[in-house]
């Protein structure tokens, strides 16, 4: 067990590194950032002066060597738009995220899981029908689009809910979040529900398609054999081994729901590192590019980790050798 | 002589059981029919359209902001409403959707291509090369393809040449990894080794036995990912790092909708959004039914 | 008492596919005595695994059980409902299936999958659970049976996990056991113990058991009684030495001389000619008639009934190969 999580742990280490070395890579391709400091006619010292300051006279695996040994010290540079730590600005902006995350998770888990469940178990209801056409247009729908629709509907036309923004920040237990408060929850549903959407329709989907694969099986036939009734091996046998597929997709889901919040926060202007990320692309904000690539690529690869020693876990099948 | 071969091929395609279960299932001849419908919009809707949207000086500014023709204020000649410039909805939508459709294409069929490729050989040649393209994929699949997409049109810039290099990069691995347990299995099978013993050259056994084995899961896998290309290209243009200005699709026109939305001219977003949702909706109607039916495992 | 446990009668389980319909048990009668092993045998798709499966109605789409009756006790099953059944399956017949890597729930315990059949067929308390576990476990030949009640299926070889089956159908002491096929799946070496150990289990409490299988090597030395059965329909049932010894029908000896013999194939093995029929399109007359090497126009024609030509022996052929209508045949 121990020499698995030194393994997974040494995997993943490279991974970060191949991931900076790309990261640092294309920014350094991405526009030239001398020029967002100084006009273009300017006086060629100047020119000089400013590319020295940034660092960006020395050869190039010098430069890596410089950021992969400042990124270790979370010194990311500074934005050039306005001149804060890049790191910084993303953390302070990664509660907001992360609340539009968590909610949008626990919608589609809580919904998700038990339609799904049933209608796998019962694939010619009427219910588990209308699922299946909900859960194959939710994956068709753009979520921007959704985003649009919701806000027309709720916020223009009925006004109902806020069209955008952050509520008012409360505390929980010691953690300041927008979830304290009402006007906060009134803020959040919409972009969690869109945010929410497609990984609720992929886990509709996944859960049904492995109940159903399950009720298969010859041990599903055995079962009723012993006189086991319908229902318990619906939800006794069937169920257990359909979920734990279905546990280690929710850690890529996290990943796509992060993904997605750049798209959300742009549409709610929800003050997140997504959108942080969108208005940093379009000002070649190189800093804060790398920041947020290095910083979310950190999550995805701790997310993946925690998956994988979860599924030893819940799966006796897997025997560590 | 042709005649009667073709015709009993037909026929033996009709009485099959794949035909017989199409017919029956009102979701695959739905998906078909909407993808039948957006293929002649696409390929003959410009041939019908008021205007072409593209052409500035076939636009007049008093015809901007004009609603869909339904709603009061509208006009029959524009369909589905006007945008800012006066660009009739409708056309901007047929024109729209060509560009979206070529690229979801295109961008599947290079990506099915390197994947294909790819797979076959980590596959069938195994050791050192197959470790090495599997890892490279398992590396890429802890990563969301949105942001691997989003940060690789960040760099190189908009552009429709761009975006297939993008989707192609980040779509191969699905095919490769498909084909490439599908070649695992098959070459363990008696026939291949039969083959190599006799001395045929290792191309010609991975087209002539491993190829027809995969070529289903690649059919299924292919018009799904047609679907959701579809859609990376439309969020990656709605954020603006998609197709150029010049030659929108229709997460592009999206976005530009977007930015009257809030002045109550929903048509001008939320038409073409709902027509990708119907493109795509029909294509995973269509892929869903594929799969069910090309999968063994569930018979 | 009654002595006949189990009567099945004009037993029809088809199969609507959509390339036509499958009649894998196309009525079919036979009885099951107590305490008596009856044995069926006959080629792969030959409707033996369905008749067992149709016992206990554990038939799925697009199999359907269309007509006939199976009176256990006196009782149809086809009548009862479906709580009934269930009540039935596991208490008064279980089964024991093929392939014991796939029969038992990976992700369950084999402890707590002894125990389903405990909870739900007695009334037995935790500690009495537990202890009635381990003796099972001990009477099918698993060693150290404590140790054993945590351990996973997949931790387990063949022929132990087939045992641990075993051990799950005898859990709540039934009184008829259907096997279908028990030893096929398993190395050939263990085999024989495991068919030791089903015929010892099945005979020390007096039980029964209709054991399905293709192998007649095999149903020699356990069946009281043999069923044959081809395409679905039983040609030919007895006493199991009448039956092998004296085979009546062209199918059986055909069965019984292809099984490898030293003493007397020194050249080539025997088989039975020809290859079974396309279900979907049976023959008119005995479905044996084109492999058979007696066949007269009678044979194509009209499908044979059952005769019976030795006590409790019948067989379905025009002209068997024993008994009064062969004598007379072999005088003319």
């Amino acid at each position: 067990m121990f020499r698995f999580i030194v393994k997974r742990l040494f995997q993943l280490v490279l991974v970060l590194f191949a991931v900076s070395l790309i990261v640092f890579l294309f920014t350094s391709v991405m526009g030239n950032p001398v020029y967002l400091m100084v006009k273009e006619n300017a006086p060629a010292a100047d020119i000089q002066a400013v590319t020295a300051a940034l660092g960006l006279d020395k050869p190039l695996p010098v430069q890596y060597g410089i950021f992969i040994k400042n990124a270790l010290q979370g010194n990311f540079g500074k934005s050039y738009m306005n001149h804060l730590p890049a790191l910084g600005l993303i953390v302070e902006r990664f509660p907001a995220t992360l609340e539009i995350v968590v909610v949008a998770l626990l919608l589609s888990a809580c919904i998700g899981i038990p339609c799904g469940v049933i209608s796998g178990a019962y694939p010619k209801s009427r219910f588990s029908q209308v699922i299946m056409a909900f859960s194959i247009a939710g994956i068709s729908m753009p979520s921007f689009w959704i985003g649009m629709v919701l806000i027309y509907y709720f916020s223009l036309h009925l006004g109902v809910l806020p069209v955008s923004g952050r509520g008012a920040v409360g505390t929980i237990l010691g953690i300041k979040t927008s979830l304290a408060t009402l006007d906060g929850w009134q803020h959040i549903i919409l972009p969690s529900v869109t945010l929410a959407l497609g990984t609720l329709a992929t886990i509709i989907r996944l859960t049904r398609s492995g109940m159903q694969e399950n009720m298969k099986q010859d041990y599903v036939r055995f079962a009723k054999s012993k006189g086991v009734p319908r229902r318990t091996v619906l939800f006794g046998h069937a169920l257990k081994n359909t979920l734990i597929p279905v546990v280690t997709i929710f850690g890529m889901q996290m990943g796509t729901l992060i993904a997605f919040t750049t798209i959300t926060e742009t549409i709610f202007a929800w003050p997140g590192m997504g959108k942080l990320l969108i208005d940093s692309i379009n000002s070649l904000d190189r800093p804060i590019i790398a920041a947020y690539i290095l910083f979310v690529a950190v999550m995805f690869v701790f997310i993946n980790f925690i998956v994988d020693i979860l599924y030893v876990f819940i799966d006796p099948r897997i025997d560590l050798q | 002589m042709t005649n009667t071969a073709r015709s009993g091929r037909w026929r033996a395609f009709l009485d099959s059981e794949f035909f017989h279960n199409y017919r029956r299932s009102p979701s695959a001849v739905i998906g078909s029919i909407l993808v039948l419908f957006v293929l002649l919009v696409a390929i003959f809707g410009p041939l019908w359209t008021v205007q072409n949207p593209y052409n500035i000086a076939s636009l007049e500014l008093r015809d901007a902001y004009k609603p869909p023709a339904w709603i009061e204020d509208g006009e029959a000649r524009f369909l589905l409403g006007t945008d800012q410039q006066g660009r009739d909805m409708l056309s901007a939508i047929v024109y729209g959707s060509r560009v979206s459709l070529i690229i979801g294409v295109a961008g599947t069929l290079l990506a099915s291509a390197i994947g294909i490729v790819l797979g076959l050989v980590a596959g069938f040649f195994g050791g050192r090369t197959d470790a090495i393209i599997m890892r490279i994929a398992d590396i890429q699949l802890s990563f969301p393809t949105m942001l691997i997409a989003l940060f690789l049109m960040s760099v190189l810039g908009r552009g429709v040449t761009n975006i297939l290099i993008s989707l192609t990069l980040v779509g191969w691995v699905r095919f490769a990894r498909t084909v490439r347990g599908e070649t695992l299995s098959v070459k363990k099978r008696e026939y291949v080794e039969a083959a190599r013993v006799i001395g045929l050259p290792n191309i010609r056994i991975l087209f002539k036995h491993v190829l027809p084995n995969v070529f289903a899961s690649i059919i299924v896998l292919a018009t799904i990912q047609v679907g959701n290309f579809i859609l990376t290209e439309a969020t990656l243009s709605f954020l603006g790092l998609g197709v150029p200005i010049t030659r929108p699709s229709l997460g592009m026109l999206c976005n530009n909708g977007f930015t009257v939305l809030y002045s109550g001219l929903w048509w001008v977003s939320i038409l073409p959004g709902l027509y990708i949702m119907i493109i795509v909706f029909g294509i995973n109607l269509l892929g869903d039914f594929l799969r069910d039916e090309l999968n063994p495992k569930l018979k | 008492m009654n002595d006949t446990l189990l009567e099945v009668k004009n037993l029809r389980t088809y199969f609507h596919t959509f390339k036509g319909t499958v009649k894998a048990v196309d009525d079919v009668s036979f009885s099951v005595g107590r305490g008596e092993i009856l044995a069926i045998v006959g080629e792969s798709g030959g409707g033996k695994s369905v008749t067992g499966f149709s016992v206990i109605r554990l038939i799925e789409e697009p199999g359907v059980i269309e007509s006939g009756e199976i009176l256990f006790e006196g009782r149809d099953v086809m009548k009862l409902s479906e709580r009934e059944v269930d009540r039935l399956r596991g208490k008064e017949i279980s089964m024991i299936f093929q392939d014991p890597m796939t029969s038992l729930n990976p992700v369950y315990t084999i402890g707590r999958q002894i125990e389903e059949s405990l909870l739900l067929h007695t009334k037995l308390n935790r500690e009495e659970r537990r202890a009635a576990c381990i003796d099972l476990l001990r009477s099918v030949g698993i060693s150290n049976p404590e140790s054993r009640l945590k351990a996973y299926p997949h931790q387990f070889s063949g022929g132990m996990r087939q045992r641990v089956v075993i051990a799950i159908a005898l859990a709540a002491d039934p009184k008829l056991i259907i096997a279908d096929e028990p030893t096929t799946a398993l190395d050939v070496t263990i085999q024989a113990q495991i068919l030791r150990l089903m015929a010892d289990l099945v005979r020390a409490k007096n039980r029964s058991m209709i054991l399905v299988t293709h192998d007649l090597a095999v149903v020699s030395e356990m069946a009281d009684r043999i069923n044959v059965m081809y395409c679905g329909k039983i040609v030919e049932t007895g006493s199991a030495r009448k039956v092998i010894d004296e085979s009546a029908h062209p199918y059986t000896k055909g069965l019984i001389d292809s099984i490898p013999d030293l003493e007397r194939d020194r050249k080539r093995l025997n088989t039975i000619k020809g290859i079974v029929p396309n279900m979907f399109e049976l023959p008119e007359g005995c479905n044996f008639a084109p492999r058979c090497a007696r066949a007269t126009e009678l044979c194509f024609g009209v499908e044979p009934e059952q005769r019976e030509i030795g006590a409790g022996h019948f067989v379905a052929c025009h002209f068997p190969l024993s008994g009064p209508a062969h004598e007379e045949e072999a005088r003319s």
